[in-house]
Order: C-alpha cells, then structure tokens, then sequence
C-alpha cells in the first residue's frame, strides 16, 4: 500500500475527525477496498479510536475490508427494479458466476452486488457492471451481458 | 468573469449574456443525466463533432442539460425554437437530425414520439405527459445546462436571493415561508416556515443550514434528477434559508450512488462562490455562507434528519430521540434546520413569485406542486411534476399513459418503505399529504410505484420489510426485533408456511412498532403490511390458506405451464432453459416438466405467443 497517497487524503482533510466518512471514501477509491493496515495507519496518524473507524467500516455499506473483483457487478433491487424481476436476474447472475452476493469470484473477475436503488428507476430493472447500465434487463440476456468482460483479463 | 455586489450587476450580467446569445437561431437541448444511462454521451459527442464538421457552431447551440422527465424514451432530444420532440436518440441518427431538421427544415418522423391513438407527435409541449404538468419546480430540469451558472442567472436565477438579502429582513423571509404554507418534501410534510421560525429563535451565534440529498427510498429519484438539472436552485434556497435563521455555514448530504449529482453541486457551488454569491459578503450585502458536500456511504437510515446529522459529524449515522429537536440541538450540537432540496427548490420558487402566487397553487392543506418519479408498470415512466391535489388517475392514465402491456391496474405504491399501496377503489383521489395519510400511505419523497396484476402484494410487503430489516441500524429493539419477527412471519406467507393468525399478528407488531420505536425508520415500517392487509386482504388469505400466488412471484405457491391452445412450437423456450425441463417437437405444443423447473422465468419473459401461465 501507497501510504503517500494516504498522506494526501489526510492532509486535504486536515486529519479532522468529522472528516473521516470522507477520507475513508476517498481512501477506498485508491483500491476499491480498505486494508486493515490502512485502518490502522489512519487511526495512528489521526490519533482517532480504531474502534471507531472499524464501527464506520462497517455500519456503511458502501466500505469493503476485503479485496473486489476486477469488475463489479450492481444488481439494483429497488421497488421498480424488484417489480420487474431483479430477484430473477439476481438468481440467473448467482447461478452463472456460482457466487453468492457480497462475494467475488474465485478468479477475482467478478464482485456481486446488490444496491438498494441506483435512481434509474424508469429503466427498470436495471443491473450495473462498472460504470455501465444496462436496463430493462430479463433473466435471459444475463449471459450476453456477463460474456462483455469474461473476456477481459486485464489487470 | 465578474463578481455580482449588488442586484444592478445581476440585471447587467443578465443583459450580457442575453445579447451573447441572440446570434444562435438553432438550440439543441440533450440530456445528459438520466439518459447516460442509455449512452445519450455518445450521442452528445456525435452532435458536437457533427455541429463542428459542418461549420454550424456559430448559429446551433448545443445544450447539455438535466433530466426531461420522459426518461422512458431516452435519449431524448429537443430541438428549439420548433420545440421539436426526438426519442430513443442513436449516435448514427445525429447527421440525419442535421441534415434534415437543423438545415432542412423537415421532421424526422421515425424519431417522433408515437401517440397510441393519433399517431406521431412533433413538439414537445404537445406530448400528453408534459401537457399535464405544472413544471414549476423542477421547471429548468432538461431546459439549462446545470454546469453554467450563465444558463441559470438569465432564467431569473439568484433574482429570488437578490431581492430576500436586499429588501428583506430575516423575520420577513420566516413570515413569508409561513404564509406560504410550503410544507416539508422530504416525506414527514411539517410547515418549513416553523422549523425555520423555531430555529431562528433559537438561542446560540453558530447555526447551521443543512439540505437532505441522501434519496434513499427505493424506487425515487426525484432528488437526483433536481440535484443533476438544476442545483442552483436547492443552492439559491438554502442560502435564503441560512439568511433567515441566521447561519454561516451549510452542507448537502448527498447519496454516494449519485455522482453526476455530487459533480455537479460541486461545480454549482464553486460558481456560486466566483461570482460572489456564496461565500463572504454575497452580492455585496453583509451576509455570508459557506457551502459543503458530504457524501452519503450507503445507509439509509441517514436519511433522518439526527442520523444525518450524526454522520456528518464523522460517526455511524444512527438517530437519537427527540426531543431535543435539531432546531434547537441539531449538529455538532448547535440549532440546524434540516429540509429536503426539494424544499429548498420550492423556496426559490416562493420568494421568486411570492407568497401568495404559490399558495395559489396546491389544496387547503398540501400548497404548491409536487415531484413525483413515476415508475413500474406505467407506460410512460420518468420525472413528472404537478399540482398538490391532482387525482391519481390524472397522473397514473393521463400523464402516464395507463398500464403496459394491456394490464390492468391493481394499486400504487407512494412514500417508498414508509408509505402503503393504494388500490383502484382509490384512484380518483387528490393526491396531498392528507389523503394519502388517510388512505394508509404517506406522502414521502414522492415515489409513486404503479403495479399490474404480475405484482404480488404480499410479496410488495415482504419486500419492504426486507429491506427496512436490512437497513435498520439496531439501535432500539422494537425496531430491531420487530422488523425481524415480521420479516419471519411474511418470509413464512410467501413460501407457503402461512397460518391462521399471522395477519392479526402482523398487524399488531406494526402498530407496536409505530407507537414504540425511536426514529422513523421503525415508525413507520408497520404502513406497507397495514396497507396491504387493508386492501388485498383476498391475497394474504390466498397465500396463508390456499397456498397460492396468482401473481406468479411466490416461488412456491406457482407453477408454469404452457397453453397447448397458444404454443406455437416455436422451440424458443426449450432452448433457453437453463435446467431443460421444457420438452416437445418442433412445431408442436410444448411441455414443463413441474419436478426441474425452478421458476427462473426465462420462458414466460421470453414467449412471443404468451402461451406461458402461471397456474
């Protein structure tokens, strides 16, 4: 781990305590998860409980302490996307990429999501594979979609 | 770029950019919000390289805008001053849109939208799903670019501000919150003017100024397309706010899964600050304001007001009871007013037009209009904006065209997990706070979520119940407990293990729950099973005594079988079964086998002849 760049996000925030929700967002955006060394880098140069960054780490959804696939899948399961069927692509997904949600794939290729609303709700149900949408998805087209990164082996 | 000290210089300016503008005789207006979604960048980068080749960037402007509510249909794309409406807009159509329409002069009919009865439309105005509107607050939404504060200041933007910091008093701009008779939009819909006037008399020097952008409910996303087409607005307001309650310092909790929105409050707030309307001394005046995000970290919870609060202060956002009410003790401990930044967008619309032309508008007791994201099984979806008061069917049949797919309509889901689920009896109700209360359900963002007979109600509640339990922060049992004992309960109805007494159970734990728990979340967590009991009791009894889900959602109380009088043997549904339990010959009717099918429901999505049935 870079601790420089992590002396940069400390420094624009000027190690204020009511800061931390935002420098452990900015901090997760360096890898896409925290480390435990990183937690507790931050709680020494912070001089802020580790008990309590621990407790923001996990009360918000949005911090992992574990690594991310190289591409992460967001199935949008809110009321619109549910009415149209999520929990169906949310299955076909599970049973292609043989994970559970909040896992990665053994490969580290895919992380499997569920988010409470993505604010696309006209173009439900929608899943989200990085930054890209896909909407009005069916348990059927799951496949084709899934095939657009299989491929990709980079990083 | 010049800063503005005083109302002169925000006329001049005005003036200026006006002048700047006349040479341009074509405008294009393109969303790109809501519609990246559905790649409107692309098509943006292929209107400005086409605009640039042909030499045309003299005459046509480009306007890059916020939502145009009709998301349904996007990429969308208007062209003025024709008005002229096009849908579903692919990066290869944009040399035709400037041969044929910008040079041409002619309508590309393909690109229309199609009206069911009367066949293609050309303006936009015309569209029936704008035509019902009342596009006040969210009226520059898909009009302005939302990253110019130019395009904001000539459609009489910071005009409301002006005229608050120079002629008025802070009791005066309180009095006429309160005259206004603009109540909360977050969901709650407590008279902003009395949080304010509490606040502002509050005692204590430091007071803060605070907009709630943490939309959580599921299935809204009025919030996100405000906070995206036109964040000055919620900027103009809480500045209004800080001035009447006296504070000098402000946040806007936004969600994290909204980033176009945090970008571009972002860069609305940075523009605000150069031209002298926030920060020290705005427009001149004595009075000063300084603004900041905080992004939200995926709890819904923070979506009450103390939860929000606390985590602004860095912790886990869980609530705190009240009193202290946050007016008096809100964050860091000091009086804050809290409103949601549609409140705030309605403020600027207030002190714009004034008091009285606003509460012209509304009912007895909801005033102005109200933003509603209109979603499920409507044919029209998108952002719509009308009058406090308009029936649901207005909204449901007129401006969203009615159920897809031939269905019908069974109810309608507002105010997200707090909210209930209305049914047809009630369709021709007024839509304001205090029907929707009486009917079960609340008010709350405004999400309005339609369902058709495919919907289970059961299920709906189920859901929410799910969610809530997920959500909930675990901080007071009736809460914690109580939302687990009715996740179990419903979980039970669902998949077949219903029992005599669960309703009346079920209802009694949600009216428990609404007396005993400490926030909102709790409190209000009992409305979607109590409304659903209310009005589809019939499908609760299906479920519990005959173990049946006609809606075919329940996945154990269902099963798929093909009409041998509508399957065409067209071999579609055998091929893409993932489990192979559909058989048959070409041509020929086609069979299920019950004992392997588990109900993914590729087939039934997939079936042109719709021979699929769930018995």
């Amino acid at each position: 781990m870079d601790f420089e760049q992590i002396d940069q996000v400390l420094q624009k925030y000027k190690y204020r305590h009511s800061n931390i929700i935002s420098i452990m967002q900015d901090v997760q955006g360096l890898k896409n998860y925290i480390p435990e060394e990183v937690i507790r880098y931050i709680s020494e140069k912070m001089e802020l409980n580790l008990a309590r960054i621990y407790d923001i780490a996990t009360f918000y959804k949005t911090f992992s302490l574990v690594p991310r696939g190289l591409h992460t899948i967001k199935v949008c399961c809110g009321t619109a996307c549910h009415l149209g069927g999520s929990d169906r692509n949310l299955d076909q997904i599970k049973r292609s990429l043989q994970i559970e949600e909040g896992e990665t794939t053994a490969d580290r290729q895919f992380s499997l999501e569920t988010v409470n609303c993505l604010g696309t709700c006209a173009l439900a149900p929608v899943v989200m594979v990085e930054e890209d949408y896909y909407d009005e998805v069916k348990p059927g087209r799951v496949e084709k979609i899934l095939l657009n990164y299989r491929s990709d082996t980079e990083g | 770029m010049k800063r503005i000290n005083s109302q002169t210089d925000l006329e001049n300016i005005r003036d200026t950019i006006l002048r700047q503008r006349d040479i341009f005789t074509k405008n294009i207006r393109i969303c790109n919000t809501g519609c990246r979604a559905r790649k409107s960048l692309k098509v943006s980068v292929a209107l400005s390289q086409e605009i640039k080749a042909r030499e045309l960037a003299d005459t046509v402007a480009i306007k890059e805008t916020g939502c145009h509510g009709f998301c349904e249909l996007g990429p969308i794309l208007v062209i003025e001053p024709e008005n002229i409406f096009y849908c579903r807009v692919k990066a290869e159509d944009i040399p035709e849109i400037i041969s044929e329409t910008i040079l041409g002069g002619r309508v590309i009919k393909r690109l229309l939208w199609q009206d069911p009865q009367s066949g293609p439309v050309t303006c936009e105005r015309d569209l029936p799903f704008y035509r019902e509107q009342k596009k006040h607050v969210s009226g520059n939404c898909g009009k302005i670019d939302p990253t110019n504060i130019e395009d904001y200041i000539v459609n009489n933007g910071y005009a409301a501000l002006s005229k608050v910091l120079t002629t008025m008093s802070s009791n005066k701009v309180v009095d006429t919150v309160i005259s206004s008779g603009l109540r909360g939009r977050g969901g709650g819909g407590f008279p902003a003017g009395i949080k304010w006037r509490i606040c502002a008399s509050a005692p204590g020097d430091v007071k803060y100024i605070i907009a709630n952008g943490d939309e959580g409910d599921p299935g809204a996303f009025m919030d996100r397309s405000l906070m995206e087409g036109d964040p000055h607005s919620i900027i103009e307001g809480m500045i209004i706010g800080a001035f009447a309650i006296g504070a000098s310092k402000g946040f806007l909790y936004v969600r994290e899964e909204y980033p176009i929105a945090i970008e571009h409050l972002t860069i609305a707030i940075r523009q605000a600050e150069e031209y002298g309307l926030l920060g020290d001394n705005i427009l001149g005046t004595d009075f000063s304001l300084s603004l900041g995000i905080n992004k939200g970290a995926g709890a819904f919870v923070c979506g009450e007001e103390t939860a929000l609060m606390v985590s602004i202060e860095g912790k886990s956002g869980t609530p705190r009871s009240r009193p202290p009410y946050p007016a008096f003790e809100g964050l860091f401990g000091k009086p804050s007013v809290l409103n949601n930044v549609e409140s705030f967008a309605n403020i600027t619309q207030i002190f714009r037009n004034g008091a009285a032309w606003y509460s012209d508008i509304g009912t007895q007791g909801s005033k102005g209009t109200k933003i509603f994201s209109l979603v499920g099984k409507v044919k029209n979806t998108g952002m719509v904006e009308v009058e406090m008061g308009t029936t649901l069917r207005k909204i449901i049949f007129d401006i969203g065209g009615g159920i897809r797919n031939s269905r019908n309509f069974k109810a309608v889901q507002t105010g997200g997990p707090s909210g209930g689920c209305i049914p047809i009896s009630k369709i021709d109700m007024p839509v304001d706070y205090d029907s929707l209360r009486e009917a079960g359900a609340i008010m709350g963002s405004g999400g309005m979520i339609v369902m058709d007979e495919t919907s289970c109600m059961v299920d709906v509640a189920r859901y929410f119940l799910n969610f809530l339990l997920f959500e909930s922060c675990g901080k007071c049992v009736p809460c914690r407990e109580g939302l687990k004992q009715m996740h179990t309960i419903m979980t039970n109805i669902c998949e077949g293990r219903g029992e005599e007494g669960d309703m009346e159970l079920l209802s009694e734990l949600a009216r428990f729950m609404t007396t005993a728990s400490l926030c909102g979340l709790g409190g209000t967590a009992g409305n979607p099973v109590l409304s659903t009991i209310r009005y589809f009791k019939n499908e609760y009894e299906a479920h519990i005594f005959d173990k049946k889900c006609s809606a075919g959602v329940c996945k154990n109380l269902f099963a798929y079988e093909i009409d041998e009088n509508l399957c065409n043997g067209c071999t579609l549904c055998a091929v893409k079964c993932p489990e192979g339990a559909v058989s048959g010959v070409k041509k020929k009717p086609h069979t299920i086998d019950i004992e392997n099918c588990i109900k993914c429901g590729i087939c039934f999505s997939l079936c042109k002849q719709e021979a699929i049935k769930v018995v």
